[in-house]
């Protein structure tokens, strides 16, 4: 499970959750699909006030882990029904009158502390964001207690996230893309190998080359995911290229992965046209792949 | 007879309007106002840089020198918002270079700033002189070089809290000789040394600063003869201060502290080691602001510097200061108006089980006359302690309360802190920002509705039961303006009851919450108004109305939809083929 997981600390926020969610994500797509009717009865389309997804709960588990009490199905119809009983002003979608034969009994306080007290304390760290604490003085707070450990303390310096960790090098590069209106920052660190790195990279920028990949049966965001690199981008216009340490833009791809992050300083994708007046190597790879 | 006034008559009464929201009223009178007023706007302020396009602005302000943005939601700074999402500088620069040459002051605050934007500014403004970024990310220190070598007359550069790609400390050095009139530098949040002699030049020939803040690699030596090169600082932030010095360099160092005789703002004190305290005693008296919320140090010393600061107005200070210290503080500090008290834990759960409880915060309040703002994280509170601290002082703006455990309750009784909150927003009637936590039901957003008139901007977190308790707050706080929700079962049904409402407000924030897609594409439809923002980096593939989305973020706007939304954010304008279901709430 994700207990030794800070997800606060990451800066893309809830990435390391992301593995997680699309391990979970299948499991989901996978019953949903074996319930198919269910997508059409009434039943699944009914608005309820409770979490609607409460029958699978793996969608809701990882990000309510220690506070699945917070949002619980019963005791948030109970009170509605009370409502609804009071007055005629709040209305229902029809399917949730059914549920209010199973209704439990209101979730007394005293419920809430123990189950929320019953949670390991190690899921407290899981939840993003919390305590309010901004990233920038977690950061230093984090950087601060490092040192004064004598850096020994690995966890601290890992799990920041943010480009200011002062005992490590940076590792994060902006992305940029011809033609996208915006950057991305991406942390190279994150990254095992150059199939992942496409993976993600496609992830972020498959909105302006879904047209590309008609041809790669006829996929869109979703079916790529095992490509390489250079598969994926072979037979497009586009390849992705970086600046190294020397400020020459070269090829992603060429050299070993260990090599690559510890050089690497900008990635760009760009239209192979554009790629011709850079550096001799990444043009001769460009005629070879052409 | 012409009864309008000449629009030079105008123009020059205008010309002592300085409140936008007079000059708002102004403008709607009639047209010949409108345009008189629109041409004599010198600041102005788009606190959702989203709500309105960068040309509509720089169109109908031609003249403007200042302009200060804001762009990501607050809950941003809490990594709830994922990268990417947007607040970007470009279009702004971009319009204003093209429309308002005369723009010489730029404040941006959560946006995202390349270093092109940073050239971008360089290149436009010729007599460009104020730039604060505040929790600003996209730029590197290339980006400031830019800015340093290319603004000839700036006087403010400041970085708070902004996250940069720290290539080295050379930018600095690109600063020209020529440049005399800089007011305030502030690039504490950079974390390579700068060369000192280069600082130390650009310091010697500028008389006027007046606010410096460095960063943590300037050493404390260092710090010594920056002091004495420029003793006039108003504002100081100092760099590490734990460095060990001889006894000579001491005694320079409390020397030049001493000849600091304007200085009223202390900052910085990173890693700060208790023997140096007592440097810091010359200056205490006149100080009206200090930040110690990075100064390690504990209660005793704390409590040996506050008891000098009697002028103090603003402190910002770990919970190390433990309830005795605010103690101390209390008795006294009787100017102050603002307290924040931050967790020294390192995971921010106070696992160095300090001895801060409510009652510290309780002193306070009844020590000092002027308290109105408080933020306070702590481990456990208590309704009791509430209702004190809000009969104390009913005068109360701003009121954050952060128990870090969430569904705490009242730690002596065990109930929830419905009361407490009750306590605050029914006697501080001038309450404008409100955050709660701990144990809450139902009641506390009743009264929060009830009685929260004047409040503005409210955060909630893992609160309460049921929907009911959103309708409270949409229904009854008729000032809300900014609301951000996370981790509540609040969902569709006071949503859509209460969609009008939210045409008047700035923004809504919700995030794990109960609000279901279906919802948000009927919300969309009923209200064109309003952007309706579903931010989900997981969706489900099919995506069924009834389905949960993983935050909301809604505000007015006249721009419309934005044209550079990520693919995780979705809106019906963006999707229109997948449109409204026939499911309806009604």
């Amino acid at each position: 499970m994700s207990e030794s997981v800070a997800a606060e600390h990451d800066y893309i926020g809830l990435s390391m959750e992301a593995a997680q969610m699309s391990d979970n994500k299948t499991k989901t797509r996978d019953n949903n699909n074996n319930k198919n009717d269910d997508v059409l009865n009434f039943k699944a389309t009914e608005l309820r006030l409770g979490l609607p997804g409460s029958e699978s709960p793996e969608r809701v588990d990882q990000r309510f882990l220690s506070l699945k009490s917070s949002c619980p199905v019963s005791g948030a119809k109970r009170v509605f029904s009370d409502a609804i009983n009071g007055s005629t002003k709040w209305v229902f979608s029809p399917g949730s009158a059914t549920d209010v034969k199973d209704i439990k009994p209101a979730v007394p306080v005293k419920e809430k502390k123990s189950s929320a007290a019953a949670a390991p304390p190690a899921s407290k760290a899981q939840v993003v964001g919390w305590p309010p604490i901004r990233s920038f003085r977690k950061n230093t707070m984090a950087s601060s207690q490092s040192q004064k450990q004598g850096g020994g303390d690995n966890n601290n310096s890992e799990t920041e996230g943010e480009a200011k960790s002062g005992a490590e090098p940076c590792l994060y590069v902006k992305v940029s893309m011809e033609g996208a209106p915006y950057l991305r920052k991406i942390d190279l660190k994150t990254y095992k190998s150059y199939v992942e790195l496409s993976s993600a990279l496609e992830e972020m920028f498959s909105c302006f080359t879904i047209g590309q990949f008609g041809s790669h049966g006829g996929c869109g965001r979703d079916g790529l995911n095992e490509s390489r690199l250079t598969d994926l981008l072979r037979g497009s216009e586009y390849v992705v290229t970086y600046e190294d340490k020397d400020s020459d833009w070269m090829l992603v791809g060429d050299v070993p992965w260990e090599m690559f992050i510890c050089s690497c300083k900008k990635l760009r994708i760009m239209k192979s046209s554009e790629a011709i007046g850079l550096a001799p190597r990444v043009m001769e790879k460009c005629r070879s792949r052409n | 007879m012409d009864l309008r006034l000449p629009s030079k008559v105008l123009e020059h009464i205008l010309s002592f309007v300085d409140s936008n929201e007079d000059r708002n009223s102004v403008s709607l009178v009639c047209k010949s106002w409108f345009e008189t007023e629109r041409r004599t706007r010198k600041r102005v302020f788009v606190r959702n840089c989203y709500a309105v396009t960068p040309e509509a602005v720089a169109r109908r302000f031609p003249e403007t020198r200042s302009l200060t943005l804001k762009g990501k939601p607050h809950f941003a700074d809490y990594n709830l918002v994922p990268d990417g999402w947007g607040g970007y500088a470009w279009p702004w620069i971009e319009a204003m270079a093209a429309k308002c040459p005369s723009l010489d002051e730029l404040r941006l605050k959560r946006m995202v700033v390349t270093d092109e934007c940073l050239e971008k500014i360089a290149a436009s403004f010729k007599d460009f002189k104020v730039l604060v970024l505040t929790s600003c990310e996209g730029f590197s220190t290339d980006g400031l070089a830019a800015i340093a070598v290319a603004c000839s007359n700036l006087r403010e550069l400041e970085l708070r809290e902004c996250i940069v790609e720290d290539l080295g400390g050379d930018w600095l050095s690109y600063f020209p000789e020529t440049l005399t009139s800089l007011v305030s530098l502030d690039f504490s949040c950079l974390d390579s040394e700068v060369k000192l002699s280069d600082l130390e030049r650009l310091v010697s020939r500028s008389p006027n600063l007046k606010s410096l803040k460095l960063n943590r690699a300037v050493s404390l030596d260092a710090l010594g003869s920056l002091l004495r090169l420029a003793p006039q600082l108003v504002e100081l932030g100092t760099g590490s201060f734990s460095d060990k010095l001889d006894q000579e360099a001491v005694s320079k160092l409390s020397q030049a502290f001493s000849e600091m005789k304007e200085l009223k703002s202390l900052s910085g004190l990173w890693d700060v080691l208790p023997e140096y305290i007592p440097l810091l005693y010359s200056v205490c008296p006149g100080l009206t602001s200090l930040n110690l919320s990075y100064a390690t140090v504990q209660m005793p010393d704390l409590v040996e510097l506050l008891t000098r600061c009697s002028n103090l107005q603003k402190l910002w200070v770990m919970d190390l200061i433990e309830d005795k210290g605010l103690e101390v503080v209390a008795s006294s500090c009787k100017e102050l108006r603002e307290l924040r008290v931050f967790p020294s834990g390192a995971e921010g759960l106070n696992d160095t089980n300090v001895a801060m409880t409510e009652q510290g915060l309780v002193s306070v309040s009844e020590g000092c006359p002027n308290l109105e703002s408080v933020l306070y994280f702590c481990v456990q509170f208590t309704n009791a302690a509430m209702v004190t601290i809000a009969r104390n002082r009913p005068n109360l703006t701003c009121f954050r309360l952060c128990v870090m455990e969430p569904f705490s309750p009242d730690h002596k009784t065990q109930q929830p802190l419905d009361e407490g909150f009750k306590a605050i927003v029914e006697r501080c009637k001038d309450l404008q920002r409100l955050s709660v936590s701990g144990l809450l039901t139902n009641k506390a957003f009743e009264y929060i509705g009830t009685h929260g008139k004047k409040l503005r901007m409210l955060s909630i977190a893992f609160a309460g039961d049921s929907d009911l308790m959103l309708h409270h707050l949409l229904s009854g706080c008729e000032s809300l303006n900014k609301l951000e929700i996370r981790d509540c079962p609040f969902g569709d049904t006071a949503l859509l009851e209460n969609a009008a409402k939210l045409e008047t407000m700035r923004s809504l924030w919700m995030s794990s919450c109960c609000v279901s897609f279906g919802a948000c594409k009927l919300l969309s439809q009923k209200m064109p108004k309003l952007n309706v923002e579903v931010i989900d980096e997981h969706p489900l593939e099919t995506r069924p109305d009834s389905s949960p989305v993983e935050r909301i973020y809604i505000y007015r706007t006249l721009a419309g939809p934005r044209l550079d939304m990520p693919e995780f954010v979705w809106t019906t304008q963006k999707n229109p083929e997948i449109g409204v279901s026939h499911l309806a709430i009604k």
